[in-house]
């Protein structure tokens, strides 16, 4: 295509052999355009400036496959119209996050210290204290968590998807890990706490009942992704496994989750920072203290999430004299931008270990 | 499957019975975890099915507590897929098939970090930066459409509507489907994609034809997850919600009614006893309002697949 | 690819991570055993919870105790009055904090004599005035009876310039605002302490008895003392009731006491329980307060909001009653009430009330 020359192409599109094509930068000019003329009209009619954007949008929504269709027939019209759509879509999503990201990081920013991650909240009063017993109390509860339901989450899925095949109690399980999906998290709280207090005595709060909290939450995310990732694995793989001798388990543990792994580490790393931000049932089962504890089975245990709601809703006052937000606020911010940190890095870690043991494919990524 | 039921039957090797063994064991601790949460919620919501009647206040009775809950419940997460599901399924095909492939891990990365903010941070973004953001277009909603019963008014001066908590509920189910949905697109076997394009067909032809069928079941798990999530979300809707016991289809409001789970997390610090097990009842017909909803979908998506096969 | 490597680093990558971890302990932590030098300090950990309300004064409380007893781990998770109350009863809390006193309505008081083998003590421990607070650009002050508040909050007074606001307001420039009343969605003692205001002091005006819900169907609600605040911030005309001390920047309505109008103030508060009658009926060690809100007195400010601690006489363990004791004795201290001024704004006990606090306190013994 690229030795054709414009006269010949020109001849070519006249005589039908090739479809006339928009020019390579036509995207960029419609957007521009678009932002220009919303922006004129934004400026002269006085909108603020969301207003415009939302109108170049609109424009370019409209007019990229408009042009499309005059030029290039319906066809590229609709694909031009769905790419747009896509991008925008994508554009879109990206507000609330970078807003979202924004808001946490200018507030939280400032109270981060080398203290604040050190300390513990042991005699801190207005100023001073830190998180770091809630820090550590949320790692070793997500741990726990992760620790008790991955297994049984990917176990169960592999049996809904290699061995159950419709059969009673894999309809049974689907049934269930459905209906568990929507299971508000205080509810997985006080049933953690009964399922304690049924064993131990009334007077149990553990770090640990945190944890059964939280995987009743996880198991059915991991559950559903890892079945789903599963299902993909084309047949032909496990077929050609079988073909060669290779027993069941082998085929499904060598070939089949490798395969899928990709998908079911985001599944788990999903579970993980949905659990990871529950306040609630933490905050029955695991209670509060402003002391460290690294025992999971001893011991009120602080939690990060928790942290933020208490400092949050009790904020305090300052001491006289000093004006500005309640002393509770910087430090709900604070911890919460943490929050976001870990589970950044938690996700990144996660995504490196998926690399390393998927087996290369012709997946796009 | 195909190589099953060869004549002779091979020996169960020690490795498979055990393997087959820990699946089925995994299951069964799900069956059991389950069937104890069940049994609980029916054991301590029981009383709260007919309780005195100054219990229920402002309402009378269950059914007319529950009722404009369960509706709240439904309002908000279909609001929420409303908005949630187009973009998601957008941003996951961005990530698959339209971004350069060198940017889209870091662009799914970035996605997955709004799953990451916590729900208490949802909540205070939402009833405090979102709900001032959209005062202006619940005000121009209620000048120019209000005759839409959604957008009936009077709006809210808070901003803290249905319309927003709607809002924070998509922004918190897109990571999980968006996540879901790419994983699933990105599966869609190279060959059949290949095949169309060869055909002719443009981008979005290869998608429609060649990706949407055969992810649909996949799809339809990353939205039932994704609305898991806004039915069972709790610190986020109390706190960007104004929640009152009312049944409208009002977006705009000031007055709207709470979902379930809220309600549970915000009433039950402060409950008496039988004031709880009234709230534990309400979490059993979260409980049956989730299944039918389940139930829907893997009907829909049984019905649709019946002579696809994958 | 170098993934062997890889898979080779993280092991070890991940034993050094643990390794550096455990190996510190909160910075600030001090407790291992180094400080135990005095023989009368005490050591040991009890559990509590319950009320939202005083979790901040707990924070204080806490810091200042375990701050003198190194050893000492006190706990108070603020999981709500009723969750309080329920995990006193049933073993799980030492103490426990509530907003309303217990009461037998729905057999509770019945079920803490159970646990505690005897009648418990309950003691007023946090005392905090409400504040009207609104946001209306321009006013910064407004005098409101409770008359016109049940008014506003029951829809029937609607706009900022309706003449039952102006008639109290002379020179003050009201606009023809829409008023938005924010109320609290969850149930919380404030919202009882409020109701209870209105049904007795605003005559026949407010017909809807104290309670935790809110009883009225619609109108703008928000989740906790701090989203209320938030909501009021969030709009224009709009008024609602939220602890005092968290209320700062917004503008402020003085009530009607008697003839004059008083601004919210702890000493108002404090001075208002000091007067109130004990609630009729109730053991020796029970202080249950109901709360005089039709006073007349001099700067008395009746809409304030008091939670309680409930312990017991006595415990298995005499650690654990020395620990429970030691606690509500210093909570009790003029000390102690300081320091919750200074961290949750609230308003000292009156002293005679707190001596007597004292005196029941004082006999919590191992059984």
């Amino acid at each position: 295509m690229s030795t054709t020359t414009p006269l010949e192409r020109d001849f070519a599109v006249s005589a039908g052999l090739v479809q006339p094509k928009l020019p390579r930068g036509a995207g960029l000019l419609v957007a521009v355009l678009a932002l220009g003329v919303s922006g004129l009209l934004a400026l002269l009619l006085g909108w603020n400036p969301v207003g415009g954007l939302v109108l170049a949008a609109v424009l370019f929504v409209i007019g990229f496959p408009l042009w499309s269709a005059l030029l290039e027939g319906r066809r590229s019209a609709v694909d031009r119209l769905a790419t747009s759509l896509v991008c925008l879509a994508f554009g879109v999503v990206l507000v609330p996050l970078v807003w979202l990201i924004w808001m946490v990081v200018s507030k939280g920013l400032s109270a981060i210290s080398i203290q604040f991650l050190t300390y513990d909240m042991r005699g801190a009063l207005a100023h001073g204290g830190g998180i770091y017993h809630a820090l550590i109390g949320t790692l070793l509860v997500t741990l726990a968590a992760t620790i008790i339901s991955v297994p049984i989450g990917i176990f169960a899925a592999i049996y809904l998807v290699e061995y159950g095949k419709g059969n009673r109690l894999a309809r049974v399980t689907t049934f269930l890990v459905d209906v568990m999906t929507g299971i508000p998290s205080i509810v997985a709280g006080l049933f953690a706490l009964a399922l304690l207090v049924l064993i131990f005595g009334p007077a149990i709060r553990i770090g640990f009942g945190g944890s059964i909290a939280l995987s009743l939450l996880m198991i059915p995310t991991v559950v559903r992704s890892t079945e789903e990732m599963l299902r993909l694995v084309p047949s032909d793989l496990r077929e050609a496994s079988y073909a060669l001798g290779v027993p069941k388990w082998r085929t499904i543990s060598k070939m089949v989750v490798p395969t899928a792994i990709g998908g079911i580490v985001t599944g788990v790393v999903l579970a993980i920072s949905r659990v990871i931000g529950e306040t609630a049932p933490l905050l029955i089962v695991a209670g509060n203290t402003d002391s460290l504890n690294w025992n999971l089975f001893n011991g009120r245990m602080m939690t990060l999430p928790v942290y933020i709601f208490q400092q949050y809703s009790s904020p305090g006052v300052l001491p006289a004299g000093e004006v500005g937000d309640p002393p509770g606020y910087a430090r709900a911010w604070g911890a919460a931008l943490v929050l976001i940190v870990i589970v950044m890095l938690l996700n990144l870690g996660a995504r490196i270990i998926g690399k390393i043991f998927a087996p290369p494919t012709d997946r796009r990524r | 499957m195909s190589v099953s039921a060869p004549s002779v039957k091979p020996p169960r090797r020690v490795g498979d019975r055990l393997f087959a063994g820990a699946a089925q064991g995994a299951a069964l601790i799900i069956m059991l975890a389950l069937a104890g949460v069940f049994v609980f919620l029916f054991i301590e919501g029981l009383p709260g099915l007919h309780a005195d009647e100054r219990i229920y206040q402002p309402a009378t009775n269950f059914a007319s507590y529950v009722g404009p809950l369960v509706y709240g419940t439904v309002l908000a997460a279909v609001v929420a897929l409303v908005i949630a599901v187009p973009f998601a399924i957008g941003v996951a095909l961005f990530i698959s098939h339209y971004a350069p492939p060198r940017i889209a891990a870091p662009i799914a990365y970035v996605i997955d970090l709004l799953a990451a903010v916590p729900s208490v941070v949802y909540g205070l973004w939402g009833g405090l930066a979102l709900g001032q953001a959209t005062k202006p277009v619940i005000n121009w909603l209620y000048d120019n459409l209000d005759f839409i019963p959604f957008f009936a008014g009077p709006p809210s001066v808070t901003g803290r509507t249905m319309l927003t908590a709607g809002i924070v509920l998509a922004i918190m189910v897109v990571p999980i489907t968006t996540a879901i949905s790419r994983e699933v697109f990105a599966q869609t076997p190279r060959l059949h994609e290949e095949a169309a394009m060869a055909l002719g067909a443009t981008r979005w032809e290869t998608i429609r034809l060649a990706v949407f069928p055969y992810a649909k079941s996949g799809l339809v798990s990353a939205v039932m997850l994704g609305l898991g999530r806004a039915l069972g979300e709790t610190m986020a809707v109390a706190m960007v919600l104004s929640a009152t016991p009312i049944v409208t289809l009002n977006l705009i409001s000031d007055t709207n009614p709470a979902t379930i789970a809220s309600n549970i997390a915000s009433n039950y610090k402060e409950a008496s006893p039988d004031r709880q097990a009234v709230l534990i009842a309400t979490g059993l017909v979260l409980f049956a309002v989730t299944f039918a909803v389940n139930f829907l979908a893997r009907l829909v998506v049984a019905r649709s697949e019946r002579g696809v096969t994958r | 690819m170098t993934r062997t490597s890889f898979r080779r680093a993280i092991v070890p990558g991940i034993a050094v991570l643990a390794i550096a971890l455990t190996g510190c302990g909160a910075a600030n932590d001090n407790s291992d055993g180094s400080s135990s030098s005095s023989s009368d300090s005490l050591s040991g950990s009890i559990a509590g919870g319950g009320a939202s309300s005083q979790d901040s004064a707990q924070q204080a409380w806490r810091a200042a105790f375990q701050g003198d007893n190194p050893d000492v781990t006190i706990t108070y998770d603020p999981v709500g009055s009723g969750a309080g109350r329920e995990s006193f009863e049933n073993g799980a809390y030492v103490f426990a904090g509530t907003d309303s006193y217990i009461t037998d309505d729905e057999g509770e008081l019945t079920k803490a004599k159970d646990r505690c083998g005897s009648d418990p003590i309950e003691v007023p421990v946090y005392v905090s005035p409400i504040a009207v607070a609104f946001n209306l650009s321009g006013v910064d002050s407004l005098n409101l009876d409770a008359t016109t508040i049940a008014g506003i909050f029951d829809g029937k007074v609607t706009k900022w310039n309706d003449p039952a606001i102006a008639a109290l307001n002379d020179g003050v420039d009201l606009p023809d605002t829409t008023i938005t009343p924010v109320h609290r969605s969850d149930d919380s003692g404030t919202t009882a302490n409020f109701t209870d205001y209105l049904s007795k002091a605003a005559g026949g005006s407010w017909s809807y008895p104290a309670d935790d819900t809110w009883p009225i169907k619609g109108g703008e609600a928000a989740e906790g003392t701090s989203g209320v605040v938030a909501a009021i911030k969030a709009g224009d005309g709009t008024i609602g009731y939220a602890d005092e001390s968290q209320v700062g920047g917004l503008g402020l309505a003085s009530i009607q006491v008697g003839d004059s109008f008083n601004p919210p103030t702890a000493e108002g508060a404090a001075k208002v329980l000091a007067l109130s009658k004990p609630a009729p009926g109730r053991a020796a060690t029970d202080m249950a307060i109901d709360i005089d809100r039709t006073t007349t007195e001099a700067d008395a400010y009746p809409l304030l909001l008091t939670s309680y601690l409930l312990a017991c006489q006595t415990y298995d363990d005499a650690g654990t009653a020395d620990l429970v004791k030691g606690f509500l004795t210093y909570i009790l201290s003029e000390e102690g009430q300081q320091a919750a001024a200074d961290q949750a704004g609230s308003a000292p006990l009156d002293t005679t009330l707190a001596s007597k606090a004292t005196d029941i306190v004082s006999k919590i013994a191992a059984k």
